[in-house]
């Protein structure tokens, strides 16, 4: 299923990117200005975070990426495939309170017309992923904050997405937490080998996910910069080494420029 | 052990407000109806004034053949009223969130109906209809526009986020409606209906007054107007006190199913079991 994707992204795509940008534009009904020449290649596997200050736009070329919007100017290639090509996991759990999370999590099977989703293999394979088997039949408000984001995760994950879209997930969430999603995250994307479009404000979350970091300028956005980090994975001591220290400032600072350009 | 004794005084403490809340009213109303009583008896007021409440009480159980049928009458109606009234308002709020065009074009009438008081309707309403569906009308009137109101307040909050993720899933129309749109707005949906229902109840007695003698009903509020005609006043308190019966129970109904859709994930019904 998910190759099929892949040869129809390659196919519409000379580079061989899975996704790629070319001269993106976005100006809002309201005049504002979100994105402009944004150029962007993603290729198979990677981890890619969009790193910029809030406003950036980088949200909004999130959007563009998924099809939930469509771009003022400029081409998209994005994997083919109505819905199972692409899972999104958006900044707030955004779970339905009044289904089971076992229910929440199938919503995409459903949606694709599958019966009986809920008893799908894809349910309890994603759940027990997020770790969250138990769980199947709570209800989101009987869960803490860092375990609906994993049942979004999950969601994500039920239709084996070629691409996953992550929007500042970790965002609202502390810092005890955000670490051990973190963590999760990087397990999860070494053993299913997804590729992953990440969007995040904060420097040091961007270095310790990421094969490739993308600094954003201001407002309206494109790409200022690229940085790839070469720090091997799994990474279970980077976060403590030098190397890490280092990319963090040699990122921090990028990003400093990019807020200055206009 | 502190942390026991603290949960022990808890519960306790919840016990007796718990018993509190269910004693205190019942105290007041033995208050109130032994007031009641006390006047009747020292001023020797008339029953055709004041009936005290014991003779209230008994023309309840020797005139119960009559009051309970004219009960199941406005009760049958009632219901009717609301459940015309759900499906008329759930279907016309799902239309005018589908197309801004039906919802422009038929808003404002919706508000006509709903701000022209029933008792000045009700009696254009006998002219045209037959008497049963007169009344019906008017229950149905009084109560369709909170359920057409809060059910598209309801369609309207949903989240936008997962608006979004139904549409990335290619989810169809009818899919966004029935497992997104109508559940999200469910809890609206439902505090409508609470209303709905006491109002339903009072366009049926609001109409069979209307309809008085001339009419050929015999629901509890054309008992009430027919009792005020031949003074006999206690069986118009014991008709009174059957129609307010009956609209508590019929909140208490609503309320219940209310509680029931929602316990496991609304906050508001959380919080009812929390406290219950």
């Amino acid at each position: 299923m998910s190759s099929t994707a892949a040869q129809s992204a390659s196919l519409s795509s000379a580079t061989g990117a899975i996704v790629s940008l070319r001269d993106v534009g976005k100006t809002f009904a309201s005049g504002v200005g979100a994105l402009s020449g944004l150029n962007l290649e993603i290729h198979d596997g990677e981890f890619v975070t969009l790193l910029g200050a809030s406003g950036c736009g980088k949200s909004t070329a999130l959007r563009i990426v998924a099809g939930l919007i469509e771009p003022t100017e400029g081409d998209v290639v994005r994997p083919a495939g109505r819905n199972g090509g692409i899972g999104f996991v958006f900044q707030d759990p955004t779970l339905m309170p009044w289904a089971s999370v076992a229910r929440n999590v199938s919503l995409p099977l459903k949606l694709a017309g599958r019966r009986d989703a809920q008893a799908d293999p894809g349910v309890t394979s994603a759940l027990a992923r997020v770790g969250l088997s138990e769980f199947a039949g709570s209800y989101p408000r009987e869960l803490s904050g860092g375990m609906k984001m994993r049942v979004s995760i999950a969601r994500a994950l039920a239709t084996e997405p070629k691409l996953l879209l992550m929007d500042e997930p970790f965002a609202a969430l502390d810092e005890i937490t955000r670490f051990r999603l973190n963590n999760d995250m990087l397990a999860l994307w070494h053993d299913v080998r997804r590729t992953i479009v990440f969007v995040t404000h904060s420097v040091f979350e961007s270095v310790y996910l990421s094969s490739r970091i993308i600094v954003m300028t201001a407002r309206p956005g494109r790409v200022f910069t690229e940085i790839k980090i070469d720090a091997p994975y799994p990474r279970g001591n980077f976060r403590t080494s030098a190397e890490y220290a280092a990319s963090c400032r040699t990122v921090s600072e990028a990003l400093e420029r990019a807020m200055t350009v206009s | 052990m502190n942390a026991q004794d603290r949960i022990t005084r808890d519960e306790s403490r919840q016990r007796l407000e718990r018993a509190v809340r269910v004693v205190l009213p019942v105290l007041a109303l033995g208050a109130g109806v032994l007031a009641w009583d006390l006047l009747v008896r020292l001023r020797n007021i008339p029953p055709y004034i004041l009936p005290s409440p014991g003779l209230v009480f008994e023309t309840l159980l020797n005139d119960w053949p009559v009051l309970w049928s004219s009960l199941l009458v406005t009760l049958t109606t009632a219901f009717e009223g609301l459940a015309l009234a759900m499906m008329g308002g759930i279907g016309l709020a799902v239309l005018f969130n589908r197309s801004r065009l039906v919802e422009y074009s038929l808003y404002p009438y919706a508000v006509i109906l709903q701000v022209t008081p029933v008792v000045a309707i009700a009696p254009l309403l006998l002219i045209y209809l037959p008497q049963p569906l007169a009344v019906l009308a008017c229950a149905w009137i009084v109560a369709f526009f909170p359920v057409l109101a809060n059910t598209t307040l309801g369609l309207n909050s949903v989240d936008r986020n997962l608006v979004d993720l139904f549409r990335l899933y290619g989810a169809s129309g009818w899919q966004v409606l029935w497992d997104l749109k109508l559940p999200a707005a469910l809890p609206h949906i439902l505090g409508g209906l609470r209303i709905a229902g006491g109002l339903s109840l009072i366009g049926a007695v609001v109409a069979e007054i209307a309809a008085g003698a001339a009419g050929a009903g015999s629901g509890l509020a054309y008992r009430i107007a027919e009792s005020g005609y031949r003074l006999n006043i206690p069986r118009m308190f014991a008709a009174l006190l059957l129609l307010s019966v009956t609209g508590v129970a019929i909140f208490a109904v609503l309320s219940l199913v209310t509680h029931l859709a929602l316990r496991r994930w609304h906050e508001s019904a959380v919080g009812d079991e929390r406290e219950a």
